[in-house]
């Protein structure tokens, strides 16, 4: 996972994330610099397509007497160049046609490029060998010297100048295409595609193009701009448009000598250049902005080292226990789009020193953001603590300085995270990124970290270990990557291992190693561990006590046993009939009717209530309390007793 | 890695041939009779001869480009019929400033981009992002050429501060300090474009990679933000920037083909101009290659460096 | 069970790789399937198991026509596959994909996505179409107003019913479905394993179910048979398969599951 840290915030019912039109253009008009620059190349192109009807005078009319007329001169607002001519008209007549010849030259490479980088990726094996080959002859050049190349051979005009624009910059749009196709044409919805009996030609039209389209017109947004600069610099250099038309380029190419004599008969077509370039590319960022994924929904912000805490956050009544950890009524939020994801809703419990507690609940439930919230690794933006308490051994963490978490991170409370291919640093051996945590906490010299972390390795079951420290992780399988993940837990001998589904992205067999592995680890080193999963039968394989979270409250909590045995919450007894059994061929599995609410729209009350078919008028009615059933166990329903006796029956 | 830098120089091999059949194609597309174009309208009929003959021009395409290529293998390029001297001799001379002005112009941009691009990143939205983002927008927005003039007419003209060009004798008797005084204002000029593309470049990667799974791993590790920044971002980043240079030392490469014009600077770019004016086509089909060579081989050293950050593409 | 056998694999097989490196040197070719025979009976369902890598998911794309495969032969209805023609091959044997977002163009809408095969398999016209394509929405157990929607739209389990609904469209006699709620919560994979259930009752297509998960393959199929490394280590009925494992991996697989022994059955 490479979003949001792992968290998604959920984008389905926010309009903003729809790939309608509507959406784009929402989001294009969203940004200042974008419609800034869309307004200033309105008043360009209608400028230039006026200027048959304007009054200007013949911008090839030659006035040697008034020759390098300074601007604001009567007759002349910008002045004349070195034959007298009007630089007003030489430079609307000149930006008509280095506009003209740019989107000219986009459009037509464009379409050429995106073709061959289609088909190439289509059809594969020697069209694309044939194809890509071709493309990386053409981009071994330089490509302004490849221009330069054919117009030289062809000899100097305009439309020249152009083709050679065009010919250079198709490679580049064929390979940005080929990309794309690629990786869209091994999606399932591709071989989908096949199995529906659709043709080549219509996969091709219908479902590989729609979707390359964003990808096509990104590039050549982004690359007018390009082809208006490199067609001047031909014209600069007397290749491209010839005397007496001029382009903005061949303008500057004339004026060049005058610099000393004349500088405004450079200034002027430069600053046209540089005003349609401003124009276009600030124009073609906005359309990339808006039509780009990455980019919706919150963008490319920065995370920060620690997450945000609302100054005015709410304390929590209750204080804090003794516990190794106790976490009283915490809140965490997600803001995105003007819309508050309550991922984590009042959410306490306690960890004792050696305890297993584990957090169970399905995706969107709030149990990693929990876990995340401990050591401030919430991403922010979007994520942010609203409220509540963490006291990890007495010391408050929400709100503590970023120096005093960075001592507690990965020395007192270590984190194991899901997927271990993201999660390790591809750069980096094992024994780097192990021994970097061991130097970091423990003040070793290089050396000796790197000695502690081949032990380390040892422990973790990896076999040959001072070899495999120098292993990158893309060397090793996803069990043995999992287990390095432990040893960097394991490095300081913490106190707390927070574990976020460490055993998710794993195979049975490996899991099952795996989950030993933590807990013989666990027991040896003393720590309490608190495990995430939405597995009830991994935890019930590690943890003393569960929490079972449901849409980013704790519904019920109590002793592994006894919540497996005896669920009190009819959540909890529901999600439990999910479970397919063995061993029971052909049991009917018992779903449960709906979804769970989404964390930015929860109904008053209890959030399972819609789907409950115990629920009654006061599960809707206010806020719920957890309700004892038993020692150290607790549920979070009005009817916790009708529950009981139901599941009994 | 020696692995991976043989199998790199091996696939060098077809693609220096690629350029090569490029470069006679193009050349072959000059219109009507190369030999007239070689020696102008004014040629007697015994010389036109003899050059058609020299090169090959009578035999078929295939056969004629099997001539030029030995040559090329000999480092036979050729006449220049213009200058009266080998195309070889003139490229030599005129090779030294070119890479000298190139390799300036790549290295104040890569240091100028990334610098400023993970500044712009680790202080998004606050401003010295912004008011990177505004240079960076007037940088990719200005014509190089145009960047020279103005360079020009202020620190050369206005303030008298440095030469406007005319550097004439690499080997003089100015030495270095002279070579750099002149060698100031093209660099500038021919950076500009690159570095803007870098720094955008750069600090979009940088807000990329700082997403990433395994920076939060760095953070919980508690780590110090510098070394989470330098160690576990920035060369993750890097990655996907060195690529970029590459394509930049196109930019430059060829860039310089307009900044030597301007700065009267001695090197293979001003030479091609004055060559494609007098139609010297030998003496461009040699410039033109030479160059993409040189290209080709700073691809392969980003290609290698890459390897060398990356143990997934070295393995590969 | 009839003794009409719909699917048949005989000693199939698949290799990747193989061809030789730039310098020459021959490549190892990796047997990803490697001599499997198997039978699926008419209206049943067979489960196969494997850890990732197996083979399982090549196995399902060849038998859908996706890949050709290297040895072997594959039997649908007595006749080899490559003997079919793409759209008669297509009416017979449909697939459904594990990721259920990925799956579906995400430029079309649920409306868009159902008339294809409607349109290219079963050559409907425009207003049977419509009406089919209500149909199978009441089907698969989705409202009627969701069918403009496109599918980022729709949760997991919903886009899974989607993909359910597109290849009952094709109405065929197989489904292979790979991997087809493990990308799915708890609480909606039962769901969906329920819905195929039920559209089993009432239509009588064949499964083959493709997981990782034994206690889901067990939950579904009438067989098992347990993959590893291209092979078929065992097979059986489903609850034979758990109760009395013969084959040495397959007790680890068994051993695995976790909780086992801490959940009350």
């Amino acid at each position: 996972m490479s979003g949001a840290q792992g968290i998604a915030v959920p984008l389905a019912p926010t309009p903003a994330s729809r790939p309608s039109s509507a959406g784009v253009w929402r989001r294009f008009m969203r940004s200042g610099m974008a419609v800034a620059g869309a307004g200033l190349l309105l008043v360009v192109v209608a400028l230039v397509l006026a200027a048959p009807f304007l009054p200007l005078s013949d911008p090839d009319r030659t006035d040697i007497l008034h020759r390098m007329a300074r601007p604001l001169t009567t007759g002349h607002l910008l002045g004349t160049d070195e034959l007298g001519r009007d630089l007003l008209s030489r430079v609307i007549w000149g930006t008509r046609l280095s506009l003209l010849v740019g989107v000219v030259a986009a459009t037509l490479s464009s379409l050429i490029g995106s073709a061959l980088g289609v088909v190439a990726a289509y059809y594969g094996r020697a069209v694309d060998t044939l194809v890509m080959r071709g493309v990386d002859m053409l981009m071994a050049f330089p490509y302004l010297l490849l221009a330069l190349a054919i117009v030289a051979a062809l000899g100097p005009s305009l439309g020249h100048a152009m083709l050679a624009i065009i010919i250079v910059n198709v490679p580049f749009f064929a390979r940005a295409v080929r990309g794309a196709t690629v990786s869209l044409r091994q999606s399932d919805f591709i071989a989908a595609a096949r199995l529906m009996g659709q043709s080549n030609l219509r996969i091709i039209a219908t479902e590989l193009l729609p979707n390359v389209l964003p990808v096509v017109v990104v590039t050549a947004s982004t690359s007018v701009g390009w082809m208006i600069l490199e067609t001047a610099g031909l014209s600069f250099l007397g290749l491209g448009a010839q005397p007496p038309v001029a382009d903005l380029g061949g303008m500057l190419g004339s004026a060049r000598n005058l610099i000393n004599v004349a500088p405004h008969v450079a200034a002027v077509p430069g600053l046209a250049i540089l005003l349609i370039a401003i124009g276009v590319n600030l124009v073609g960022d906005g359309v990339r902005d808006a039509l780009d994924p990455r980019l919706r929904a919150g963008g490319l912000a920065r995370i920060s080292a620690v997450t945000e805490v609302a100054p005015d956050r709410p304390m929590p009544a209750q204080p804090p226990s003794d516990a190794l950890l106790s976490v009283r009524s915490l809140r965490t939020e997600f803001r995105s789009g003007g819309q508050v994801w309550r991922a984590v809703n009042d959410v306490s419990f306690e960890v004792r020193a050696g305890e297993a507690v584990g957090l169970v609940g399905e995706s969107g439930s709030g149990k990693t953001v929990t876990a995340l919230s401990i050591a401030g690794l919430v991403a922010s933006p979007p994520g942010r603590i609203a409220g509540g308490s963490i006291r990890f051994k007495g010391q408050e963490l929400i709100g503590a300085p970023l120096a005093a978490l960075q001592d507690i991170r990965g020395n007192r409370v270590a984190y194991m995270f899901q997927d271990p291919l993201t999660t390790l640093n591809p750069l980096l051996t094992i024994g780097q990124q192990i021994s970097e945590t061991v130097r970091r906490h423990q003040g070793l010299g290089p050396r000796a970290a790197m000695a502690q972390a081949v032990t380390l390795l040892e422990q973790v079951g990896i076999t040959d270990p001072a070899q495999r420290a120098r292993s990158f992780p893309h060397e090793l399988s996803g069990g043995q990557r999992q287990r390095v993940g432990a040893a960097i837990a394991l490095a300081n001998s913490p106190d707390l291992i927070v574990a976020d589904e460490p055993t998710t992205a794993l195979d049975v067999t490996t899991q099952a190693r795996v989950l030993a592995l933590m807990n013989e680890q666990r027991h040896r080193l003393g720590a309490a561990l608190v495990f995430i999963s939405h597995d009830m039968g991994v935890i019930a394989e590690l943890c003393d006590r569960v929490h079972v979270m449901y849409a980013g409250s704790i519904v019920e909590s109590g002793r592994v046993a006894d919540v497996l045995s005896r669920p009190a919450h009819p959540y909890t007894i529901r999600l439990l009939a999910c479970v397919p059994r063995p061993g029971q061929a052909r049991r009917e599995v018992e779903p449960i009717p709906g979804l769970p609410p989404a964390t930015n729209a929860l109904p008053p009350g209890c959030a399972f209530a819609p789907r409950c078919d115990l629920a009654i008028a006061a599960c809707s009615a206010g806020a719920i309390p957890m309700v004892a059933v038993g020692q150290e166990h607790a549920a979070r329903c009005v009817r916790t007793r009708d529950a009981l006796q139901e599941a009994a029956a | 890695m020696t692995r991976f830098i043989l199998t790199r120089l091996a696939l060098l091999v077809p693609v220096l041939l690629g350029v090569t059949i490029i470069v006679f194609v193009v050349m072959w597309l000059v219109p009507g009779d190369p030999a007239t174009s070689i020696l102008g309208t004014f040629a007697t009929p015994e010389n036109l001869a003899k050059v058609r003959s020299e090169l090959g021009l009578n035999e078929a395409m295939p056969v004629r480009y099997a001539i030029w290529l030995t040559g090329v293998l000999h480092g036979d390029l050729g006449q220049s019929y213009i200058l009266h001297r080998p195309v070889l001799d003139e490229l030599l001379d005129r090779l030294v400033p070119t890479l000298l002005l190139a390799g300036a112009s790549l290295a104040l941009c890569s240091v100028v981009g990334i610098l400023l691009g993970i500044v712009a990143a680790i202080r998004q939205n606050a401003w010295p992002d912004r008011v990177i983002t505004l240079v960076v927008l007037l940088g990719v927005s200005t014509p190089s050429f145009w960047l020279g003039m103005l360079l020009i007419l202020w620190f050369a003209v206005r303030f008298a501060w440095l030469p406007a060009g005319g550097m004439q004798d690499m080997f003089g008797p100015g030495g270095p300090g002279e070579i750099a005084r002149h060698l100031i204002l093209p660099t500038l000029a021919l950076a500009a474009v690159p570095a803007a593309v870098l720094v955008r470049l750069t600090r979009t990667a940088m807000l990329e990679v700082m997403r990433q799974d395994y920076v939060r791993t760095a953070r919980a590790k508690g780590l110090r933000e510098g070394r989470v920044i330098l160690r576990h971002a920035f060369l993750n980043a890097l990655v996907n920037v060195v690529p970029i240079i590459g394509i930049e030392a196109g930019y430059v490469l060829g860039g310089a083909v307009y900044i030597e014009s301007v700065f009267q600077w001695p090197g293979i770019g001003r030479m091609l101009v004055n060559a494609i004016s007098t139609r010297d086509i030998i003496l461009v089909q040699g410039g033109v290659l030479i160059v993409a060579a040189a290209y080709v081989v700073i691809n392969l050293l980003t290609d290698i460096a890459q390897g060398v950050l990356d143990p997934r593409i070295r393995n590969a | 069970m009839s003794g009409v056998a719909p699917l048949e694999l005989v000693d199939v097989v698949r290799e990747y790789g193989g061809g030789r490196s730039l310098f020459g040197r021959r490549l190892p070719a990796h047997r990803a399937v490697d001599g499997v025979s198997l039978t699926l009976q008419q209206g049943a369902t067979l489960g196969i198991v494997g850890e990732s890598g197996c083979g399982k998911s090549t196995l399902a794309r060849m038998i859908v026509g996706l890949l050709p495969p290297t040895a072997g032969h594959i039997l649908i209805d007595n006749r080899p596959i490559d003997q079919f023609d793409r759209l008669s091959l297509h009416r017979k044997v449909q697939m459904v994909f594990q990721d259920p977002l990925g799956s579906l163009n995400p430029r079309k809408t649920v409306r868009q996505v159902l008339e294809i095969p409607l349109r290219s398999l079963r050559g409907m016209h425009a207003p049977a179409r419509r009406d089919r394509v209500q149909e199978l929405m009441h089907l698969v157990s989705l409202r009627a107003e969701f069918i403009d929607r496109y599918p980022h739209e729709f949760s997991g389990g919903q886009c899974q019913r989607i993909g359910i609904a597109r290849a009952l469209a094709a109405e065929p006699e197989i489904i292979v479905l790979d991997e087809p709620v493990s990308a799915l919560d708890v609480s909606v994979q039962a769901q969906v394993l329920r819905l195929l259930q039920d559209l089993q009752a009432r239509l009588g297509v064949a499964y083959l179910f493709i997981s990782h998960d034994l206690a889901v393959v067990e939950a579904i199929a009438d067989t098992v048979a347990v993959m590893q490394a291209g092979r078929i280590v065992e097979r059986g009925g489903a609850a034979q398969i758990f109760l009395a494992p013969q084959h040495a991996y397959t007790r680890e697989l068994i051993g695995a599951i976790p909780g086992l022994s801490a959940m009350p059955a």
